[in-house]
């Protein structure tokens, strides 16, 4: 059967190299990890392949505690006492006091999935290792009820990264790997053009050059991303500014820059 | 061919492994990147670099490979000005079904002849080099295979791309921020559970109890505690001053960091003598001796300098360069001393490396420290070798060089 090819949604512009990057990785059935500037998109993509594919997003957002564990289950001992003393139900069955995780879902779910494991550069620096085996085999053991969990259609897999941490080598070999870049001009035209399609292009032309001369200043600590330009755009709309008010001194430039070093810099 | 880029890749440093490769050549196999050079830079780039620091090594290899095969012609100037005209694309014909789909060889030999023969501006049709039609010499048209000339492309080409280089920036051994900086420094921490004093591990316990049927089964632990501690060292002689910003990096990534149990650090001038300073102007200093009694010899120590200077300056008593300081011990052996207390040492050099050589101070400072250029990888190396203890950081007998004078 041939697979279905991600082309990008309505709602998401994907450059060539991108649909390229995110076919391969469901050809070869290895997770995708996506790096890049904050804010180039990198957990919308998820959502977009999974809308284009038609497929369920589960998503797991990782924080710097979550354990590798956490994502595939979690036996709920404290609610077993607490039935064995006060409640009622059957406490020998064990298996109604496991709760899988995100990954657990993906893998026992009937339809393919897209799971996305979000910013897994905030966990342990162990973390990535523990996941080895359930990302290269689809599968895991359950001790407590005898069980083994299994892929029933291989999940496409994206993660991403902020580069907080490195991540280990073996995990990386496992991996189909895309740098997100920043876009350029003409990309971020088109970009601008999904979220506000109604907008008039002068506005568009006057808000983009804008928005690439604070960009390109060389000092800035936090340079602007495409979120905070979609941002602003937002609250320049909201404002009522015309383009004629974006000559001159910027305005509404917190939106922009996030940082007091930068806004003086720029001011 | 592709065996040749394999080797390349792995010349230029890129860790590929066999597993790689495989996978590249199953996903060729599958046919999904057809027979676009194009779509196989983006496909082997995706499979093979897992970090957008490899990005431009693997742009150079991608050309070193490929360059070639993307063909390089002369053409006349007067050519490029009449193709040079926008085209609508709207107005562009439908390709006939026949139409030949040429290989590269066959292309190559064709536009020569084509050169050779055309004398006169074209625009459409299908044979001669021109804009807009279906030959597939030109601009603006829609034969599938085909040679650009002038004008607009529709997409970048894979050469073009890696031609431009745009990923240089994210080469690992550029000198960067703060934050990267930090997050560097941030592996040297060392947590252990040491001593005596215990602490209830709530969620431990509870699952232990749980676990245990409801019989409170309390579960205590040694306090974790950070073990790492640092000193710096930094020299603020004149040699610095071109990299004062690097030096300012990399002390508020370390001074930020909550990463110690301590950390502390001196400033010198050239190189360590009888005295190191606790401020950058070099007036308030404590003797070097004092470091010995002060820091224990588990502290982690990083010099930060040129090591650049007069030899006398490093090999002789009474070589210190500031008027009205006279040193008993001489620079070497003031280093020599510092490393047999602090066995765990690196130096980090802000000078390029490749000039390391030749400088005789340099190489004689090198051979008793192990030195790593002042840039995120090289403070990744030296925090590497760091953890992994005194064995790490001896500079091995190849690198010894000839420090007699």
């Amino acid at each position: 059967m041939k697979q279905p090819k991600y082309q990008g949604t309505q709602d998401y512009v994907a450059s060539d190299e991108l649909q390229e990057v995110v076919n391969v990785a469901l050809a070869v059935g290895r997770p995708l990890l996506l790096k890049g500037e904050p804010g180039t998109g990198k957990t919308l993509l998820a959502a977009s392949i999974a809308n284009s594919l038609g497929r369920p997003l589960l998503r797991w957002n990782i924080k710097s505690t979550t354990k590798a564990m956490d994502g595939l289950y979690l036996y709920d001992t404290v609610q077993r006492l607490n039935d064995s003393r006060f409640g009622d139900g059957d406490v020998s069955d064990i298996k109604r006091y496991i709760k899988l995780g995100k990954m657990g879902e993906a893998f026992v779910s009937e339809k393919p999935v897209v799971l996305l494991i979000d910013e897994i550069d905030k966990a342990d620096l162990e973390f990535p290792n523990d996941l080895l085996a359930e990302i290269d085999e689809m599968r895991f053991y359950i001790p407590e009820t005898k069980e083994e969990i299994r892929a029933l259609q291989r999940p496409l897999v994206v993660i991403t990264s902020n580069s907080e941490k490195e991540l280990p080598d073996a995990f990386l070999r496992r991996c189909v790997f895309h740098f997100i870049e920043f876009p350029d001009e003409h990309m971020m035209e088109r970009i601008v053009k999904v979220h506000f399609p109604d907008l008039e292009s002068k506005m568009v032309q006057a808000a983009l050059k804008r928005f690439y001369v604070i960009r390109n200043k060389s000092n800035l600590r936090k340079p602007p991303s495409t979120s905070e330009l979609i941002d602003w755009l937002h609250a320049l709309l909201a404002m009522g500014m015309k383009p004629a008010d974006l000559e001159g001194e910027a305005p509404l430039l917190g939106c922009l820059l996030k940082n007091e070093q930068d806004l003086v810099v720029h001011l | 061919m592709l065996l040749a880029f394999f080797y390349t890749l792995r010349t230029l440093k890129i860790p590929v492994g066999t597993q790689e490769w495989l996978c590249l050549m199953e996903t060729l196999s599958q046919d999904l990147s057809g027979c676009s050079l194009d779509r196989f830079y983006a496909v082997a780039r995706s499979i093979l670099v897992k970090s957008e620091a490899l990005y431009d090594a693997f742009d150079q290899a991608f050309l070193a490979c490929f360059k070639g095969v993307a063909g390089d012609f002369n053409i006349k100037k007067e050519i490029f000005d009449w193709l040079n005209r926008m085209v609508d694309p709207k107005n562009r014909p439908e390709l006939p079904p026949d139409v030949e789909k040429l290989d590269l060889a066959e292309l190559q030999r064709r536009f020569r002849e084509r050169l050779e023969e055309q004398l006169e501006q074209h625009h459409g049709g299908n044979y001669w080099i021109g804009t807009g039609g279906t030959s597939p010499f030109g601009h603006s048209g829609t034969h599938p295979s085909g040679i650009r000339v002038g004008g607009p492309g529709g997409g970048r080409s894979a050469i073009k791309v890696a031609e431009e280089r745009r990923f240089q920036n994210y080469r690992h051994d550029r000198v960067l921020d703060t934050r990267q900086l930090k997050v560097a420094l941030k592996r040297l921490r060392r947590l252990d559970r040491i001593g005596n004093r215990l602490e209830l591990n709530l969620p431990k316990t509870i699952d232990a109890t749980c676990r245990n049927a409801g019989d409170i089964e309390i579960v205590m632990e040694p306090i974790h505690k950070n073990q790492s501690e640092l000193l710096l060292l930094m020299d603020v002689g004149g040699s610095m001053d071109p990299y004062a910003s690097m030096m300012e990096a990399l002390f508020s990534a370390a001074h930020a960091s909550t990463h110690f149990k301590a950390f502390h650090y001196y400033y010198f001038h050239n190189c360590i003598y009888d005295r190191v300073f606790e401020n950058m102007n070099l007036r308030k200093a404590i003797p070097t001796q004092e470091l010995f009694r002060k820091y224990r010899n588990s502290h982690y120590v990083v010099f930060v300098g040129d090591a650049c200077m007069a030899p006398y300056e490093l090999f002789s008593k009474g070589g210190i360069i500031d008027y009205g300081e006279y040193n008993q011990t001489s620079g070497i052996d003031r280093l020599k001393r510092l490393l047999h207390h602090f066995p765990q040492s690196v130096w980090l050099n802000p000078e390029p490396e490749r000039s390391w050589h030749y400088h005789p101070t340099i190489r004689a400072v090198a051979s008793l420290i192990k030195m790593y250029p002042l840039s995120i990888r090289g403070l990744t190396d030296a925090i590497n070798d760091l953890r992994r203890g005194p064995s790490a950081l001896k500079v091995s007998s190849s690198q010894q060089v000839d420090a007699t004078f």
